[in-house]
């Protein structure tokens, strides 16, 4: 199969290193700004950010409908902190007029370690990716408060804090995998999408 | 099955990682500077990736001028609590208590700013020693350096803030840019001479010949007061914009506000910067550079 062509949503937030991960691994990085640029990729990461201006900014570029009907058809999604925030199911501490596209069946706490004082890296063991525990890093990071039936978890920092699930071909992950130079849960999304 | 919890997983805080980090999370943003609580809601409602407290605006400081100090923290603490996003504050220039008291009110960035009026002439903050990151002024490559060797995970350029007026924010952004460029051509013997001439430490000067880049990224401020400002800058180079007078010295903020956000998200496209600059009534009143009295940006060392 062809390495899939992968969209960044480039609204605001840590688009370039999500770009530069997907290159790294030799696959077509696209930046989504538009309607329009979405129909060219196959699947989308959803960087981190600041979750409320992104929500914003997706009704503001009239691409939260057409994201919505994409993600609803199943193409595969990996949203890191404000990305998974985005993806959620519902989101708890966040603004009343944040949106989110219910893409995987969690709830997830804003801002659930405190601010930035408390932002901290950490090696986190994650299923599937065994031969080495993930160097994770948190900021200002959300937490997963629920899943519904059908969501793995892949990684928790402690009982009942799941910080990386999984449901079908989207991926979420409560840290920052493009901060660091481990490229395996990127790697991860993409053979999810193959399958 | 494999251990989930990691037991209590050991963290790292104030990591040089986690500090940068965040300043990558705002990267494509809004900084837009507030002044009491109702103030910060009119940014957060606008998109603003964060908040930065201050008691008066720079353009006010200029007017009023006198000692311009850090903020109350009661004003501090009282917009922490209507916003979620981050919340920055300023402590003058080489003035380690009023870190340490920011620090201590767990605001989100520190900035060691030259809108206040100095507390040392010739140091800056040791920024290593803190845990909550910091965000410096620089006007040119050697001052950016020099900063982030103090410790600084962000650098802003200065422009001259509180004059609603772009030229030094361009200036200062072309300066550092433009330098970087002639470095990555730079030969071994050269970079010497760089360092030299910036006065700024060898390895650094090394790694953005190898890198193209500053080691943290690179935000603007300083005069930016109309959408079309903001796009100029991020073509520039800017990778996010703080707004300082820009918004609440306007003749309708909240629109203001909302416009230089989508023009930030939306800088290359000009049919978007179109629709958002329309109706948006009178920016802040502008002044010409040449007739100041104090120019901000020539403080720090």
């Amino acid at each position: 199969m062809a390495l899939p062509r992968i969209g960044v949503l480039a609204l605001q937030g840590a688009v370039d290193l999500h770009v530069h991960a997907l290159e790294r691994l030799g696959v077509e990085a696209v930046e989504v700004r538009r309607a329009e640029h979405l129909a060219r990729v196959d699947g989308l990461v959803l960087p981190g950010g600041e979750s409320s201006t992104i929500s914003k900014l997706l009704v503001i570029n009239e691409l939260f409908e057409p994201l919505a009907a994409r993600l609803n058809a199943g193409m595969p999604a990996f949203g890191t902190c404000a990305g998974m925030i985005m993806l959620a199911s519902e989101i708890l501490d966040g603004r009343d007029d944040q949106l989110s596209f219910s893409a995987i069946d969690i709830s997830v706490r804003r801002n659930a370690f405190g601010r930035q004082i408390d932002s901290f890296e950490t090696d986190l063991n994650v299923i599937g990716l065994a031969e080495a525990p993930v160097h994770a890093v948190f900021i200002r990071a959300p937490v997963v408060e629920r899943v519904g039936p059908g969501v793995e978890i892949l990684a928790a920092v402690e009982e009942g804090r799941p910080v990386a699930c999984r449901q079908g071909a989207v991926l979420v992950t409560s840290f920052h995998p493009e901060l660091s130079p481990d490229l395996r849960l990127h790697e991860l999304f993409i053979k999810g999408m193959a399958a | 099955m494999a251990d989930l919890t990691n037991g209590i997983v050991s963290r790292s805080t104030g990591t040089d990682l986690v500090k940068r980090g965040l300043a990558d999370m705002l990267k494509g943003g809004v900084i837009m500077d507030v002044v009491d609580p109702a103030q910060a809601k009119i940014a957060e409602d606008a998109g603003a990736v964060a908040v930065m407290a201050l008691e008066r605006v720079p353009s006010d400081i200029r007017r009023d001028g006198g000692v311009a100090r850090m903020s109350d923290p009661e004003m501090i603490q009282g917009i922490q609590e209507v916003v979620s996003i981050p919340v920055m504050a300023k402590a003058r220039i080489g003035h380690i208590a009023e870190a340490q008291i920011l620090q201590a009110l767990q605001v989100d960035y520190i900035d060691e700013s030259e809108v206040l009026t100095p507390a040392d002439e010739a140091h800056h903050i040791d920024k290593w020693a803190f845990d909550v990151p910091f965000v410096c002024g620089a006007t040119n490559l050697g001052e950016a350096l020099r900063r982030i060797s103090e410790g600084a995970c962000m650098i802003r350029s200065k422009g001259e803030a509180g004059t609603g007026n772009v030229v030094e924010a361009v200036r200062h952004l072309r300066s550092i840019l433009g330098d970087i460029r002639k470095i990555t051509t730079a030969d071994q013997a050269e970079l010497f001479d760089w360092a030299k001439r910036l006065q700024a430490p060898l390895p650094l000067v090394q790694e953005i010949a190898e890198t193209g880049t500053l080691p943290v990224p690179m935000f603007c401020a300083g005069g930016i007061a109309t959408p079309a400002d903001a796009s100029l800058v991020m073509q520039l180079g800017a990778q996010a914009v703080f707004v300082g007078s820009g918004i609440f010295k306007s003749s309708d903020p909240s629109q203001m506000a909302k416009a230089i956000v989508e023009a930030t998200a939306n800088y290359l496209d000009p049919d978007i910067l179109a629709k958002v600059s329309r109706g948006l009534g009178d920016a802040m009143p502008g002044l010409e550079i040449g007739s100041l009295e104090t120019k901000l940006s020539e403080r720090g060392w």
